[in-house]
């Protein structure tokens, strides 16, 4: 068996299951590029989730039936509403987790997979704020995973229009100052307070596109900020801002600051929503963009450090291509760098245990049990605390008390194998030869099945890709 | 930007300069504790640190104000004009010991409403959400010369939190829900990673965790959901942290849920069960520390205050200034540090908060400076850089 067998399944895959290493052994990298389009049906985990607009109406009906309790009574809002409120946002989040860890221990596409995640992050929206976690991953399923087989401006727009982004970053009701609302505002009443906010804005410069170093002044995210403006959800019951589908993307007008703006030097007079389209797509091909997100793609799939040169392979095909993101991850794969045969990547708590699942043909059938499993990591699912998404290297997961956690957990977890497994056998069914000599004797000299499958999932081998 | 003085100062050190850092790092305290507690949600301050002597008080709180000191439930006094919240009886008896003290009207230099930029802002140290990716803390630790498996710092948290992410490396801990690994497959697991350094180092770090602080808050294969038990678990490990040799010197706790937009309470009631939880800690910590107490600043902080005025579900909304406590054998005690601005309508920030009368990264820097002993330059250049004009507050650290 080819060491670059190994590697196409646990560096770029999801970490093999018994069985997928002798399958691809004869062509490992056809069998990566073969997974760019993702599969041709969607898995029917995913299939199952409702979508975006209506999990937020419906934390949107418990959330009004709360303030109306409290608008109409004197006392305190029952505790059942508050109660139904909290329930009703878990309920949905346990589900996506569900679904979103179900079909990553079982996809046959673990690379396309291992994109989606990665683009997700990228895009990051976190569950700390609400109501993020009733909808981060039909987020991740319908702004990015349909979006990996066309060009980077396609899943850039996709991304900024979506609800769940506009929400987590604030623009829903960002203002121009000069908008017909603002004007209409300060006619009646001088203190009230409209205006422009500049998250959505500053996130789209510095960790979308360009990136923090990608030349921006303090101006051009103002501007952009009043560019996108408008750029909104609809619904919602307040008489301002009750127009258009609810939980779906709204265009609001009313609120979009007129006239031209200049942005990196370029100036725009489009009117409307065609503005922030003109500004994206610039923005999409611009050469600092094509270097970030090398960069990033790089990191996360090769090194920590990633070599200049694959990182200037990988955003030379961006900018030939216009960002057609097949082609720029197939650079990736064709990269030299990409089979070096030193194991330079760290596992995430993430991919740490979907891999043991994956190892041990298993598929996690309650999402609070995955949950419980990465909240002890540190890598809660859909919370990376943070618009920039969880960090990338070993030195953010490689703490102490970290890898004491996974011990621990592979501790309980061996069972999950079942009491017939034999460890030797699965750990040369997952890593075939990148198996050493010390740890296969290691495993193969323990007390117990269960022992020695704790081994092996605890070992360096495992833990790296 | 660089002053013509600096340029001079530069140029006469030339090519050396340019090289070396020009910062001694050989004076800074590595006996002085810290402990940083990171309040997240909003605290209330003017619960916490009731102003009963302010003739508006007991108007603008309505049923949130509680009762002077010396009726049944009412405040702890302070200085005659402050009381503390009466759930903080063991912080009161600290103070009246010299060893608390209070700030008020105190805020970091964000003036928005989330949480989410307001958290960043106090752990990034610039005045910007975003606008600096590593934490103030981290920056701090580089005089104190840790360095990997002698870590100066210790998060009490599986996850680093922002204020102590960065450059410099830092170790970690944090309570499990899981059972330990037997000895007989950790032995094995030390002699699985002989060959490997990455995991030999770590593993023999968490080894030393765990002599410190054991399977503490470990479930014995129980399942425990008080979150207010959770925070004596790890102030009680802070303190053993803290006091183990070779142990860290700095440890960060963070503590939730102080987002009290409904039923607030005054006197009893949630918040009032949370600041019970939050003392009860505090004292806890105190204990664990023993004779190192006397070397020791906890700094308790949150990212904003609350509204002054009570909303219309008996709680309050996001506000700007709030209070801070510092407790420690270390801090000059017994005292409320406040430039207090009032609570007349014209007297609140934006008609609604408490107007911030000082920064709270002065606090930080005279914690920085009077008690770690870090040199002050150095403070101002890289852990709280753009803030040469805020000023460390002075005479909180006893000299």
């Amino acid at each position: 068996m080819k060491i670059e067998t190994v590697i196409a399944a646990n560096r770029f895959g999801l970490g093999a299951k018994p069985g997928e290493l002798a399958r691809i052994d004869k062509d490992p990298r056809a069998w990566l590029l073969d997974q760019l389009d993702g599969p041709s049906r969607l898995p029917s985990e995913i299939r199952d989730l409702p979508n975006s607009a209506s999990a937020l109406v419906d934390v949107q009906k418990v959330r009004e039936m709360r303030r109306d309790q409290r608008q109409t009574a004197d006392d305190e809002p029952a505790p059942d509403i508050v109660q139904q409120y909290g329930a009703t946002i878990r309920r949905h989040y346990i589900e996506q987790t569900d679904a979103r860890f179900r079909v990553a221990a079982k996809t046959d596409f673990p690379f396309h997979e291992r994109l989606v995640h990665f683009w997700a992050n990228h895009f990051a929206v976190s569950a700390d704020k609400q109501p993020i976690p009733a909808v981060a991953g039909l987020y991740e399923n319908e702004a990015i995973r349909p979006n990996l087989n066309g060009s980077f401006a396609d899943l850039l727009l996709a991304v900024e229009s979506h609800p769940a982004m506009i929400i987590f970053l604030d623009n829903q009701r960002s203002i121009g100052p000069n908008s017909t609302l603002a004007k209409r505002a300060s006619r009646r009443r001088a203190d009230q307070e409209v205006g422009i906010n500049e998250n959505l804005a500053r996130e789209i410069l510095e960790l979308h596109t360009i990136g923090v170093d990608g030349g921006y002044s303090q101006q051009d995210v103002t501007s952009l900020a009043r560019v996108i403006t408008g750029w909104s959800v609809g619904g919602g019951n307040q008489g301002r801002f009750n127009e258009g589908t609810p939980g779906k993307f709204e265009f609001r007008e009313v609120i979009h600051e007129p006239g031209k703006q200049t942005i990196l030097g370029r100036t725009y007079k489009q009117e409307g929503m065609k503005q922030g389209i003109a500004v994206l797509l610039d923005l999409a091909t611009h050469p600092s963009t094509a270097e970030f997100i090398a960069t990033k793609l790089a990191r996360h799939f090769i090194s920590d450090d990633p070599p200049a040169e694959v990182v200037s392979e990988i955003a030379g095909v961006f900018l030939e291509t216009g960002g057609a993101l097949p082609a720029v991850h197939a650079a990736l794969v064709n990269s030299k760098a990409a089979w070096n045969e030193t194991f330079a990547k760290y596992k995430t708590p993430q991919d740490y245990v979907i891999s043991a699942f994956r190892a041990f043909d298993r598929v996690p059938d309650n999402g609070r049990f995955v949950v419980g499993a990465l909240d002890l990591m540190g890598q809660t699912p859909f919370r990376p605390g943070s618009p920039a998404g969880w960090p990338d290297t070993a030195e953010a997961w490689g703490g102490a008390d970290a890898l004491y956690k996974r011990i621990e957990w592979a501790n309980s977890a061996g069972r999950l194998a079942g009491a017939k497994a034999n460890p030797v056998a699965v750990a040369e069914s997952v890593l075939g030869p990148a198996l050493g000599e010390h740890t296969k004797t290691a495993i193969s000299r323990a007390e117990s099945a269960e022992q020695g499958m704790t081994l092996f999932l605890v070992s360096p081998e495992f833990q790296r890709r | 930007m660089i002053t013509r003085r600096e340029l001079l100062r530069n140029a006469g050190l030339g090519a050396f300069a340019a090289s070396v850092p020009a910062i001694s790092f050989a004076e800074a305290d590595t006996d002085a504790r810290l402990v940083l507690v990171i309040l997240r949600g909003a605290v209330d301050g003017l619960a916490v640190a009731a102003p009963y002597g302010d003739s508006k008080y007991r108007n603008v709180r309505g049923e949130l104000a509680i009762d002077t000191p010396g009726s049944t439930e009412g405040l702890l006094n302070l200085d005659g004009f402050f009381g503390l919240h009466p759930a903080m009886k063991n912080t009161h008896d600290l103070y009246r010991n010299d060893q608390a003290l209070v700030v008020h009207a105190v805020a970091s230099p964000y003036r928005e409403r989330s949480h989410f930029d307001a958290q960043d802002v106090l752990e990034n140290g610039s005045e910007l959400a975003g606008g600096i990716r590593n934490g103030w803390l981290n920056r701090a630790l580089e005089p104190l010369g840790g360095s990997l498996g002698q870590e100066s710092a210790i998060a009490m948290a599986q996850n680093t939190p922002l204020v102590l992410r960065g450059g410099n490396s830092v170790t970690s801990w944090a309570p499990s829900r899981l059972p330990d690994a037997n000895e007989a497959t950790l032995h094995r697991i030390e002699q699985l990673y002989a060959h490997d350094e990455f995991f030999a180092v770590r593993l023999r770090q968490a080894f030393d965790s765990q002599d410190i602080a054991g399977n503490m808050g470990g479930m014995d294969g129980q399942r425990r959901n008080n979150e207010l038990e959770q925070w004596k678990i790890l102030a009680d490990a802070a303190a053993k942290f803290l006091t183990a040799a070779d142990g860290p010197q700095i440890a960060v706790l963070e503590a939730g849920g102080w987002d009290t937009h409904a039923n607030q309470g005054a006197a009893g009631g949630y918040l009032s069960n949370r600041l019970t939880a939050l003392d009860e800690a505090l004292i806890s910590l105190r204990r664990g520390l023993g004779n190192t107490w006397s070397k020791t600043v906890v700094a308790v902080v949150t990212e904003f205050g609350r509204t002054v005025k009570v909303n219309g579900t008996r709680g309050t909304d996001h506000g700007t200034a709030t209070a801070a406590l510092l407790l420690g054998g270390a801090v000059s005690g017994g005292q409320v540090v406040a430039d207090w601005p009032g609570l007349g309508s014209n007297d609140l920030y934006e008609g609604r908060d408490l107007y911030p009368t000082s920064d709270l990264r002065g606090i930080f820097k005279s914690i920085l400076i009077e008690h770690l002993q870090l040199e002050e330059g150095f403070v101002t250049r890289e852990v709280f850089p753009d803030s040469a004009f805020i000023r460390p507050l002075n005479g909180l650290i006893r000299s």
